[in-house]
C-alpha cells in the first residue's frame, strides 16, 4: 500500500487568494493512501522543501502530490527535494491548481472544489507510480544551423569560436540572406554587403565551419545530443572544386530570361548563375527549370566556355547524412504576397513596389544600378508616396495581426535617402503609428521628418489608381487634419509585412518544433526562455521566432549559440525515464507502433516464449529507450495495448479520468 | 470444384503442401464451414460453392505456427486479407501455397429467406462453375426460385475486383459482380442529423448480443489477446449499465481496425443478428480516402498504411475537416 502525502501550496495570495487552501488539505487528507496532507506558504521556498523533507522521513511516505503551480516551473524543485529524502524522484506527482485553476477562476467555492478534483486526479495517479531510473545519452558535437542569412552565420560563427564543429545548410545557391539584398542599413546608413560580406568570407574560411549551399534539410531523427540529419545536396551541374567563378558562362549563357529571384523579378538572369557577386561560393548553378539545355537536349554553351572544365550536365542530387548533437533554426522571412491588396494596384502598375524592391532599386548592384527610376518608363519621380502597415497590424484575414517591426525604419532610411539624394523628389509617407523603439531609431526617425523636410501623414490609403498619364492617383486620408488627400505620385513604395519563410513549416515538423499560427516557431518560454524551441536541443534564431531588425538577430543568434554550445559542452545527457515498454505476452508483432515512432526507437525481435505451455517463437516490438522519448505515439496506436508509457501508463491515466469523474 | 480437389490431391500427394485449408460440407447445403484437410480421403468433404462465403486468411495465422506448409484457398477479396496479415507479420507467406479461387458472388440464405422463402431443404445452381443466374430452392413448401444476384451478400455487390492480389497459382474464372456504390449508405448516413444518427446506431447496435462473431472472425481483429478479455483494461467481461452500452464494444473495434480494415465484409456476414457492422468501418475507411487520398488495406504488402505514415501532405489533425 502507498503512503501519500499531499502538500498544498499557497503560493503566497496567487493560489490562496482564489482556492481554500485549508479545505483542500482536508479533502485530500480522505482520499485512499494518503496519510500525510499539510499546506504552506511557498512550498518552493527552502522551508517548504524542509517540510517534504521532514514528512518524507517521518512518515515513511512512497509517494507525494505538491498542489501548486505549473509542473514546468517547479516539477524539478520537488523532484530533487524528494531524491534528497530519499525517495525516488518519480514518485512525485504535480497538481497544478495555480495556471489550471486559481489564476483562472475567480469564484473562490468554484476554484476550490476544482483544486480539490485535481488533487485526486494527481493522488490516484501516484498510487500507481513506479520508481523510475534515469539514463544516459551521449552528445554529438557537431551542430547543424538551417540557413544561411545573417542570423545562420552569426550563430554558425560563435558556435564555431567555441571549437564545434559546424555545418550551415543554405536553399539558394549563396548564403548572406535576406540581409544581402539590403542596400543600407538603419540606424547607421552603413552599407549592407559592407559589413555582411566580411561575415561571410569569415564563415566560409572557419576550418570548423562547413557550408552546404543549394541544399535543403530533408529528414531528421533522433534526439537532443544526437541527431542524424538527411540533407539533400541538390545537383549544381557545376563541379564545386573545378569552377574558378570567372563568370564567362553566365555571360555566354543564351537564355537569359528568367526573373532574378535576388532583384525580386526587377529584371532578368541567365539560366546558370550565381545570385549576386559577392556570393559565397562563387560557384554558379544551372537552374534547370530554365535551362535550354535541360529543356531540349541542345544548347551546351556553357561547357563548351568553360575554360574549366566545371560543367557537368548529369550531376545527380546527393543525399548526406550527418550526425548532429544540436540544430539551430534559423531559416528566416519573406515579404508577403500582394494578391489580396488589389487596391494598392501592385499588380496592375510596374510603378507600385514593395520595399524589398525599393532596396534592390536603390543598389549600385541593383536592376537600375542605383538609379532611383520608374520601372515603367526609366523615368525619375518627382513624388513618391510610401504606405505603411501593408499586411501588417491588419485586423482581416488577407494580412497578419502583428507588427512587422522594421517597417518603421526602413521606410524612414528609404526617404532620408532619397531626400538626401534627389533633394527635388517630395516623399510622402502614409502610416498609422511610427514605432521606433531602439538605440538611436527615434533620433534616426525625427531627422527624417525635421532635416530632411519627409512628410509624415498619419492615416492609411484607400486607394492607388493609375492614371492613363502613366501617374498614381493616391486616395488617402489625414486622421490629424481630418481631411481626404488626393494626391499623384510617380511611385508608390509599400511596406509589405514580412511572414516566415514558408519552408518553416516543414522544417517544424521534422524537428516536432511547434509553431504558432503565423507559422513563426514557438519558444520554450516567451520571456525566460526565447532563443529555445519547446524541443530539447532544437534552437531558434532571428525572424524564423518573430520579426526583427539586423541587431536584434544578431543578439538572438549569438544567444542561440551559448544554448547550442552549452549543451554541446556536455559529454552526456541524463535521459527521460518515462519510455515505452512493450508487454511481450500481449504484442501481435504488427509493427504499428514502429511505424508511428517518430524517433526509430522501436525495433523487432524474434524470441522463444513459453505462453502457457505453448512454445513458439513470437516476433515482438522492443523500445529503445536510449531512443525513446516519451512521446506516446506507440501506446495509442498498439491495437492489442501491449505498449505502455512508463510513468504515463494507460492505468494511471484512466485512473486520473476516473477520480475526476468520481 | 473438382479441379481444386484434384489440384489439392496432387500438391498432398507431392508433399509441397502437408494439409489443405479449404471449406468442408455442412449439415445444410448452404452452410459450409471452414476446415483443415489433412489427408485426400478427408478432401471427400471438401466443397467449395456460392455459400463458401468464409475469408480463410485469418485461419492461416494459426496455419503458419504448424509444421510445414498449408494449402489454402483465397477468393479474391481474401487475398487483400491475406496481404494485411503478412504486412503485420501475423502469417508467415513461406508456410501457405496460396490457390486463388474464382468467384461469381458470394450467397447469404438470409437474403433468400427474406424474400419469403421459408423452410428451405436444398438449394441447387450455387456451383461455381454453374452458369445460371436463377438458384432452384426445394423447400417444404415445394420448389421455390430466385435469381442469383438477389441473393448475394452486400459486400458482393461493391465487389473489390476479380484480381487475386497474392497467390501462388490461380484456378477457376471470377465474375465482377459489383452494381451498388460503396460509400452510397455511408453518404446517407453522413446526412443524418446527429440525433438520427444516434438513433439508427442505438437501434443497430442495441440488437448486438455480444457473441464476439464479429471480433473472432475479423482478419484485423488478431490480437493474441483482445483489450476486451484482457484483465490489464477496465473493459474486460464487463456488464451493461445500458441497453445502448455495446456501442462501445464496437466503436472501440472499428477505431482498432481503422486503416487496416480491408472491408472483407466477414463481421456482417457473421453477425446472427444481422447488424450491418461494416457500415464503421467504411466510415473509417471514407474519411481515410478523402483525408490522405484513396487507400485500399491489402492491395499490397509493403506500403505504410495512411494512419501509421506521416507526409507533408497529410490533413492537420487540429484542423477539423469541413464536412458536408
Amino acid at each position: 500500500m502507498q503512503r501519500i502525502g499531499v502538500f498544498v501550496c499557497h503560493c503566497g495570495s496567487n493560489i490562496a487568494a482564489t482556492v481554500d487552501v485549508k479545505k483542500v488539505v482536508e479533502m485530500a487528507a480522505l482520499e485512499p493512501g494518503v496519510v500525510h496532507a499539510e499546506d504552506y506558504q511557498y512550498m518552493c521556498s527552502e522551508a517548504g522543501q524542509a517540510k517534504i523533507d521532514a514528512a518524507i522521513k517521518e512518515k515513511n511516505l512512497t509517494g507525494i502530490v505538491v498542489c501548486s503551480c505549473s509542473p514546468r516551473m517547479h516539477e524539478t524543485t520537488f523532484r530533487n527535494a524528494a531524491k534528497r529524502a530519499g525517495l525516488n524522484p518519480y514518485m512525485v506527482e504535480i497538481a497544478n491548481i495555480r495556471e489550471h485553476c486559481s489564476w483562472i477562476h475567480k469564484n473562490m467555492e468554484e476554484a476550490t472544489k476544482k483544486a480539490v478534483i485535481l488533487a485526486r486526479a494527481a493522488i490516484a495517479k501516484v498510487s500507481l507510480n513506479t520508481p523510475l531510473q534515469q539514463g544516459e545519452s551521449r552528445v554529438t558535437k557537431r551542430a547543424l544551423v538551417i540557413g544561411g542569412g545573417i542570423a545562420g552565420i552569426q550563430t554558425a560563427l560563435d558556435i564555431a569560436e567555441a571549437g564545434y564543429e559546424v555545418d550551415i545548410v543554405e536553399k539558394t545557391p549563396s548564403i548572406g540572406g535576406r540581409m544581402s539584398q539590403l542596400d543600407k542599413t538603419f540606424p547607421t546608413l552603413d552599407c549592407s554587403a559592407c559589413i555582411l560580406t566580411p561575415k561571410m568570407v569569415e564563415a566560409s574560411a572557419h576550418e570548423k565551419i562547413n557550408i552546404y549551399t543549394y541544399s535543403e534539410v530533408e529528414k531528421v531523427s533522433g534526439f537532443v545530443g544526437d541527431f542524424t540529419v538527411d540533407i539533400r545536396k541538390k545537383a549544381r551541374s557545376v563541379n564545386m572544386d573545378k569552377c574558378t567563378g570567372c563568370g564567362v558562362c553566365q555571360e555566354k549563357c543564351p537564355s537569359k530570361k528568367t526573373p532574378n529571384e535576388f532583384n525580386r523579378g526587377l529584371n532578368t538572369r541567365s539560366a546558370i548563375y550565381t545570385p549576386f557577386a559577392q556570393a559565397i561560393p562563387n560557384v554558379p548553378v544551372i537552374d534547370r527549370e530554365h535551362c535550354t539545355k535541360f529543356k531540349t537536349g541542345k544548347c551546351g554553351v556553357c561547357a563548351k566556355v568553360c575554360q574549366a572544365g566545371a560543367i557537368e550536365y548529369d550531376q545527380q542530387d546527393e543525399i548526406v547524412t550527418e550526425k548532429y548533437g544540436a540544430i539551430v533554426v534559423a531559416t528566416g522571412f519573406d515579404v508577403i504576397k500582394l494578391d489580396q491588396y488589389d487596391e494598392y494596384a501592385y499588380s496592375q502598375s510596374p510603378d507600385v513596389i514593395t520595399s524589398l524592391e525599393l532596396e534592390r532599386i536603390m543598389n549600385a548592384a541593383g536592376p537600375t544600378k542605383g538609379h532611383l527610376e520608374r520601372i515603367s518608363d526609366h523615368k525619375a519621380p518627382k513624388n513618391m508616396v510610401f504606405i505603411q502597415c501593408v499586411g501588417s497590424r491588419c485586423a482581416d484575414k488577407r494580412g497578419k495581426s502583428y507588427c512587422s517591426k522594421i517597417c518603421c525604419m526602413y521606410t524612414a532610411k528609404h526617404a532620408m535617402l532619397i531626400r538626401d539624394k534627389y533633394p527635388d523628389v517630395n516623399v510622402t509617407v502614409f502610416y498609422i503609428d511610427v514605432r521606433t523603439p531602439g538605440k538611436n531609431f527615434d533620433e534616426f526617425y525625427r531627422r527624417a521628418v525635421e532635416e530632411y523636410g519627409v512628410n509624415y501623414i498619419k492615416g492609411q490609403v484607400g486607394k492607388v489608381a493609375p492614371q492613363p498619364n502613366g501617374q498614381l492617383l493616391v486616395q488617402g486620408v489625414d486622421l490629424i487634419d481630418n481631411k481626404q488627400i488626393l494626391m499623384e505620385a510617380d511611385m508608390v513604395v509599400l511596406a509589405a509585412a514580412i511572414e516566415p519563410n514558408k519552408d518553416v513549416r516543414k522544417i517544424a515538423t521534422m524537428l516536432t518544433a511547434s509553431i504558432d499560427t503565423n507559422n513563426f516557431l514557438t519558444e520554450a518560454h516567451p520571456k525566460l526562455r526565447p532563443v529555445e524551441s519547446p524541443t530539447a536541443g532544437v534552437f531558434l534564431s532571428g525572424v524564423c521566432q518573430g520579426p526583427k531588425d539586423i541587431p536584434e538577430t544578431v543578439a538572438q543568434a549569438g544567444a542561440a549559440a551559448v544554448k547550442a554550445i552549452g549543451l554541446l559542452a556536455k559529454d552526456k545527457l541524463l535521459t527521460n525515464p518515462c519510455t515505452a515498454k512493450s508487454d511481450e505476452l500481449l504484442c501481435n508483432g504488427c509493427s504499428t507502433c514502429a511505424n508511428v515512432c517518430p524517433y526509430g526507437a522501436i525495433s523487432y525481435i524474434d524470441k522463444e516464449v513459453n505462453d502457457h505451455g505453448i512454445r513458439e517463437t513470437r516476433h515482438f516490438a522492443q523500445v529503445n529507450s536510449a531512443l525513446c522519448q516519451g512521446c506516446g505515439a506507440c501506446t495509442v496506436a498498439c491495437p492489442s495495448g501491449a505498449m505502455d508509457l512508463q510513468g504515463f501508463s494507460n492505468r494511471q491515466i484512466i485512473a486520473e479520468v476516473d477520480a475526476i469523474c468520481r | 470444384m473438382q479441379e481444386l480437389v484434384t489440384r489439392a490431391k496432387e500438391l498432398l500427394a507431392d508433399g509441397t503442401v502437408v494439409r489443405v485449408l479449404g471449406w468442408k460440407r455442412g449439415d445444410l447445403s448452404y452452410n459450409p464451414e471452414p476446415a483443415y484437410f489433412n489427408s485426400q480421403e478427408e478432401l471427400e468433404q471438401f466443397v467449395y460453392d456460392g455459400f463458401c462465403g468464409a475469408n480463410l486468411s485469418k485461419y492461416m495465422i494459426e496455419g503458419s505456427k504448424k509444421e510445414g506448409k498449408t494449402l489454402v484457398f483465397l477468393k479474391p477479396c481474401d487475398t487483400y486479407s491475406f496481404n494485411q496479415l503478412i504486412k503485420e507479420h501475423r502469417v508467415d507467406r513461406d508456410k501457405a501455397y496460396i490457390i486463388g479461387v474464382g468467384c461469381r458472388g458470394k450467397l447469404d440464405v438470409e437474403k433468400i429467406k427474406a424474400q419469403g422463402i421459408k423452410g428451405i431443404q436444398n438449394i441447387s445452381g450455387a456451383g461455381i462453375e454453374e452458369d445460371t443466374d436463377t438458384l432452384n430452392i426445394r423447400t417444404i413448401y415445394g420448389d421455390k426460385t430466385c435469381t442469383y444476384g438477389s441473393a448475394m451478400l452486400e459486400r458482393c455487390h461493391v465487389c473489390k475486383g476479380k484480381e487475386h492480389m497474392i497467390f501462388d497459382e490461380e484456378i477457376g474464372e471470377s465474375k465482377d459482380t459489383k452494381d451498388a456504390d460503396r460509400f452510397a449508405e455511408i453518404e446517407k448516413i453522413e446526412a443524418m442529423s446527429p440525433e438520427e444518427k444516434f438513433a439508427f446506431f442505438q437501434k443497430e447496435l442495441s440488437k448486438c448480443i455480444r457473441c464476439n462473431a464479429c471480433r473472432n472472425v475479423c482478419p484485423a481483429c488478431s490480437c493474441r489477446k483482445c483489450v476486451f478479455d484482457s484483465n490489464q483494461f477496465d473493459s474486460a467481461q464487463k456488464a451493461n449499465v445500458d441497453s445502448f452500452e455495446e456501442k462501445m464494444f464496437h466503436i472501440i473495434r472499428a477505431f482498432h481496425v481503422a486503416g487496416r480494415c480491408t472491408d472483407c465484409g466477414e463481421c456482417s456476414r457473421v453477425c446472427p443478428q444481422g447488424i450491418p457492422l461494416h457500415l464503421f468501418n467504411r466510415k473509417f475507411i471514407k474519411d481515410i480516402n478523402e483525408l490522405y487520398g484513396e487507400y485500399q488495406a491489402g492491395a499490397d504488402t509493403e506500403s505504410k498504411g495512411p494512419l501509421t505514415s506521416f507526409t507533408f501532405e497529410d490533413a492537420e489533425p487540429g484542423i477539423v475537416v469541413e464536412r458536408r
